[in-house]
Formats: structure tokens, C-alpha cells, sequence
């Protein structure tokens, strides 16, 4: 188990001061003009040895992300634009926001750093409209930081200027996809943008622009201050560093807690949410990191571990590292009937084979919990499915469609009975679609 | 609402603060907190005018404004009650038992989902995941989440709410954020 000297996030519960004196208590801010006089080249350099992968879901190499920003030698004139994303919106994911309410220094800090890194004059936090309180307390990290002479001109001491702007959203989570981010910080609908060109080139104002999660940008000054190789010593090859988990739905203490990755799923669960409810033999099924990942059934949670290469070895993925637990009284396929709900509804509408594909699916997925179709259009829904994923702008659809590929894929059987019993009930043929 | 809708000396003052963070020439890109701003002085929802005053506020065509508030679900373009109460159905806190929720809105209100009672003071809606799964069931009433939610906590906000008092927020057992209820696991060292 992780030490607790180990652990980032030394306010992840609020049992400190979250202002800027508890948090150079916990020292955040301590000298991090030090920081900043490693160079550009060298804080990538730092952040590419120590592994980080983006935190908000897609697990990109974070290093590798920061180094497409234009070099200084390269620059054309255009201002360089950090923005973070804390649009935290996706279902069973609540760690940015314990960031930002408890321990926001920390990620003013790191916006700092890494805006640095990349040559950014400028961040804009994108936090999303419902996090009222938690925007709250950001602001005011950010206006003591501003007052401490931490950010702002010659930020630290270090020479850099450096702007800290908090910019609210006001619910929508394809938002929560950089381009479509990028468009709702300029004002407009969030509805994603064609790569290429790609922020890195062309984002903000049409200036280059790097997205990342809270959780990613927050990690950098503690990674720089301790070293790449002590992050990359948490963790198996690939998968390195502590991770915030968040952990919901059927256990007897849901919590978020930070831990190191490729820690084994049971012994997480286990540990710190106070095991299944019921026991571990009362489990069902998990949505091992985010409502985009496919569940795994419990044969699987048995012994996988909790990192990218892992979970992607049994079809699913890390994503957000936000487990939903189900245990043996869950209606599995209504369960995942309502994330085809939540996909349908937050579908921005400009590709079709999502805005009308979500529907579609989310409709033939309400027969199926009450089990009011043929066994046949289980093949015709994951027929569907793939007709879906990969056709669209952004990944929304593919994130839509994936957990009802993880649920025909497990739970096949229970869905065909659900339709037999209907069948044995009724003796009639299903109702077609109402729509 | 009058049709001479402006914002109050308050409220400009915010809004101002707001459109300096944006880049000379990108003032658009306050749209989307002034249109927040508008909705809180105007009552808790958007008429046509006060989308036409955002407009002509940030020098945007009104179609822009509207497409805007018509896409973000924080939006409303219909009044809303003194109390929006949110109800989050998404999987993690439906597994924890949101549906009993709906029922207690409805008893203590009167309202079903989409309704605002006769007195004004409850609008009810359900809406999709905001974000505080470790403390599901959970519901949003105007700005506060309330969380960690029974059917009999959440009978005692509401009602609390009805005779105008205002209820504790967060978390209704006691929790201070998202630790684990039966005690700390982790960041109980010293100095921790």
C-alpha cells in the first residue's frame, strides 16, 4: 500500500486548511521559482521519465503531449495557452473535485509549472457550471496566489508572467472534450472539432493550445520537486505513478482515495471502500474507470489489476479510474440502460450516427430490461454498436457504445432470459419500438 | 420581467471582472458567465430579453446567444421555482437508491419531474450526472449539493426548505468530503 508521504493529495478530505497557508504547510508553493529555472526542456524531459499518463481518461503520455507545443525557437508570435479541464463529468468520476474544493494551491501551482513548460503566458481552469462551491474555492487559491505574487507578473520570482483564469461552464459534458472545450471557452456550442489541425497547433483563439485533466496538471510540481524516477516507482512499466480512485455505487464505504496504480481491483475495493456490500461473493460486476469502460463481471475483478494495459488486456480501460461497483441485486441491464440515457441526452447532435445513434441504442436497450425483444437484436444492437463507434467526430460515441458492448459481452445470458421469461410470460411477439 | 432589463450595479460590476479575462476582441467567450449572471438576476431562468441584453451586452447576433443557452442544461428558459431542486439519476447514484428520492420530492413538493408547484417554491427535474458519485445519492438545489442522501434526510431538507430555513449542505451524515465513512484508510499519518 502506498505510504502516506507518498500521497499528492494531502487534503483530499478536507481535514486541512485548503488556503494558501495550509497549503504551504503541505508545501505547495515551496520554491517553486526552483521549479521553474529547471527550463522548459528539462520539466518535459522530467515529466516524460516519470511516465505520467493524462489523468482525465484517455492516458495519453503527458510529456509527450507538452512537447508538441511549439519550442521557443519556434515561436511565430501567437500566444501559448495552458487550459485545464475540470469539466469532471463523467459518470462515477468526483476526484477533480475534491482538488479543487480541498486542495486547489495545488493545482494553481501546477498550472504554473506546466504552463511554463509549454511557453504559456496563460491558463484558463474550465470548471464545470454545477461545481458552484468548488469554482468558489478556486478563486480564491487563485486570487491569494495572485496576492502572494505567486502568478501574475515575474510569477514566483521567476521572471515568467503567468495568468491564472477560472472560466465556468454550464452543463454539458461533451465539454469535457478538448475541442469541444475549446469552443465553449470561446463562447460558442460545445460541438467538437475536427483533428487536424490539432490544439497543439491550432486551439485557443486559434493559438496553441494544450488540454489537460486537473488531476494531470495538479501531479507536476510534486513529480519535478521528488523526482521522475520516484513517481515512476509506483506502478508497473507504463502504467507508473499514484492515482486518485473513486470509488461508488454498491460498497459499504465509497470513497475517492489516492493509490498507486496497478494496484490489484479487490484489494482497492477492499481496503479502503470496505469491501463489497454483502462480501466480495455478492459482487456482480464492476465499471472499472468510467461509465465509458466496459463492466467487467466479477470471475475478472477477482484479480485484475487497476491500470491501463491491464484493463485494456480484458477489452475495458482505465479511463478516469472510477470504479462503479455493482453487486448481485443490481438489474445489470438497466444499470447500463441508463448510461445509454445519459449518452443520448449529452450527445452534442453534430454527427449522426451519434445523435441518432444514441437514441437508437438507448430505445433497444429499454426493451431489453424488460426483456421485450428477440434474442436476434442482441446481434442487431451490437451490430449497432459497431456501426457507431469509430464513425464520429470525437469519442463521446464510441464511450456511449462501449458499455453496451461490455454488457452483451458478459451478460449475454441474462439478457436472453430476460427476453425468454418475457416470451413464456406474454407467449406474444415483442412490441416493436414505439419510435 | 420588463422589457428594460439591465444588469443591477452588481451585477455589472461581476460581469466586467468577467469579460477582462478574455482577451482584447474575445469577449464572446463571457457568454456563457454572463448568461449565468442574467439568469440569477432575472429569477432563475432566461426570457428572450435578457438574452437579447446578453447579446447587445457582448456585441454578439442574439441567434449566437440563444444557440448558446439553448445547448447547456444550466440554462432554463422557463421560470423555475425558489427551490430548483436537481435530482441525479445517472448509474452511481441510482444504484444507491435515487429512485426512492423522486418519491419524497414528489410527496413533500407535490411536484413530479418537470413540475413547479403552485406556491413557487419547488421546481423538480431529473438531470444527469453531477459529478459527486462518492457521496450518491445526491441532489442539487440551486447552488448546493446535498449528498450521502436517505429518503429521510432528504425528506428533512426539503422540508426544512419549505418553511424557508436553510438546511445544513454536503454531506447529510456527517462526512467532510469523500473519505470513507468507517474511518480514514489513508492520510492518517502525523503531519499527514
Amino acid at each position: 500500500m502506498l505510504r502516506d508521504e507518498d500521497r499528492i493529495f494531502q487534503n483530499l478530505y478536507g481535514q486541512d486548511d485548503w488556503r494558501l497557508e495550509g497549503a504551504r504547510r503541505r508545501g505547495i508553493w515551496d520554491n517553486t521559482k526552483a521549479l521553474i529555472e529547471l527550463g522548459r526542456e528539462k520539466i518535459v524531459e522530467e515529466i516524460k521519465a516519470s511516465g505520467l499518463r493524462g489523468r482525465g481518461g484517455a492516458g495519453f503520455p503527458t510529456g509527450v503531449k507538452w512537447s508538441f507545443m511549439p519550442p521557443d525557437d519556434r515561436r511565430d508570435g501567437r500566444p501559448h495557452y495552458l487550459v485545464v479541464n475540470a469539466d469532471e463529468s463523467e459518470p462515477g468520476t468526483c476526484k477533480d473535485r475534491e482538488i479543487l474544493r480541498y486542495d486547489p494551491h495545488v493545482l494553481v501551482e501546477g498550472c504554473l509549472v506546466a504552463g511554463f513548460a509549454m511557453g504559456a503566458n496563460a491558463a484558463y481552469i474550465y470548471v464545470r457550471g454545477e461545481f458552484y462551491s468548488e469554482a468558489s474555492h478556486l478563486q480564491v487559491a487563485i486570487d491569494e496566489a495572485y496576492e502572494a505574487g505567486l502568478i501574475g507578473p515575474n510569477a514566483c520570482g521567476s521572471g515568467w508572467d503567468f495568468d491564472v483564469y477560472l472560466h465556468r461552464g454550464a452543463g454539458a459534458y461533451i465539454c469535457g472534450e478538448e475541442t469541444a472545450l475549446i469552443e465553449s471557452l470561446e463562447g460558442k456550442k460545445g460541438q467538437p472539432r475536427l483533428k487536424p489541425p490539432f490544439p497543439a497547433a491550432c486551439g485557443l483563439y486559434g493559438c496553441p493550445t494544450t488540454v489537460n485533466n486537473v488531476e494531470t496538471i495538479a501531479v507536476g510540481p510534486t513529480i519535478l520537486r521528488r523526482g521522475s524516477s520516484w513517481f515512476a516507482g509506483f506502478g508497473r512499466e507504463n502504467n507508473t505513478g499514484t492515482k486518485i480512485f473513486s470509488i461508488s455505487g454498491h460498497v459499504n464505504n465509497p470513497c475517492n482515495v489516492e493509490e498507486e496504480m496497478s494496484i490489484p481491483l479487490k484489494e482497492l475495493i477492499e481496503k479502503h471502500a470496505g469491501g463489497v456490500r454483502g462480501g466480495w461473493d455478492n459482487l456482480l460486476a464492476v465499471i472499472p474507470g468510467g461509465s465509458s469502460t466496459p463492466c467487467l463481471p466479477k470471475s475478472i475483478c477477482d484479480t485484475v489489476l487497476m491500470d491501463f494495459d491491464a484493463l485494456r488486456e480484458h477489452s475495458t480501460g482505465l479511463g478516469t479510474a472510477a470504479i462503479i461497483v455493482m453487486d448481485k441485486s443490481t438489474d445489470i441491464v438497466e444499470a447500463i440502460a441508463r448510461l445509454s440515457h445519459f449518452y443520448r441526452h449529452e450527445s452534442c447532435g453534430q454527427c449522426t450516427p451519434c445523435r441518432e445513434g444514441m437514441g437508437w441504442v438507448y430505445r433497444v436497450m429499454n426493451r431489453m430490461v424488460t426483456g421485450d425483444a428477440e434474442v436476434e437484436e442482441i446481434d442487431m444492437l451490437w451490430e449497432l454498436t459497431k456501426q457507431i463507434e469509430g464513425h464520429t467526430i470525437c469519442a463521446l460515441a464510441d464511450g456511449g457504445v462501449w458499455p453496451v458492448q461490455g454488457l452483451i459481452r458478459h451478460f449475454r445470458p441474462e439478457m436472453e432470459a430476460r427476453i425468454e421469461a418475457r416470451k413464456s410470460r406474454t407467449g406474444a411477439v415483442p412490441a416493436q419500438a414505439a419510435e | 420581467m420588463s422589457e428594460a432589463f439591465a444588469f443591477n450595479a452588481a451585477t455589472e460590476e461581476r460581469a466586467q471582472t468577467i469579460v477582462a479575462r478574455y482577451p482584447e476582441g474575445r469577449q464572446q467567450s463571457a457568454v456563457i458567465p454572463l448568461l449565468d449572471l442574467a439568469q440569477r438576476q432575472a429569477g432563475g431562468w432566461l426570457p428572450t430579453e435578457v438574452i437579447e441584453y446578453v447579446a447587445s451586452y457582448l456585441d454578439m447576433p442574439k441567434i449566437r446567444v440563444l444557440e448558446v443557452a439553448t445547448f447547456y442544461s444550466m440554462f432554463n428558459l422557463e421560470p423555475v421555482g425558489e427551490n430548483f431542486v436537481q435530482l441525479c439519476r445517472t448509474t452511481p447514484c441510482w444504484l444507491r437508491g435515487s429512485d426512492d428520492l423522486r418519491a419524497v420530492a414528489k410527496d413533500v413538493t407535490g411536484c413530479g419531474l418537470g413540475e413547479t408547484s403552485a406556491d413557487g417554491k419547488f421546481t423538480v427535474v431529473e438531470v444527469e450526472c453531477l459529478g459527486a458519485c462518492c457521496n450518491a445519492p445526491m441532489v442539487q438545489i440551486n447552488d448546493e449539493y446535498y449528498e450521502d442522501l436517505t429518503a429521510e434526510n432528504f425528506r428533512s431538507v426539503l422540508e426544512a426548505l419549505k418553511r424557508g430555513e436553510d438546511p445544513m449542505t454536503g454531506s447529510q451524515e456527517g462526512r467532510t468530503g469523500s473519505e470513507p465513512a468507517g474511518g480514514l484508510t489513508t492520510l492518517t499519518s502525523e503531519g499527514a
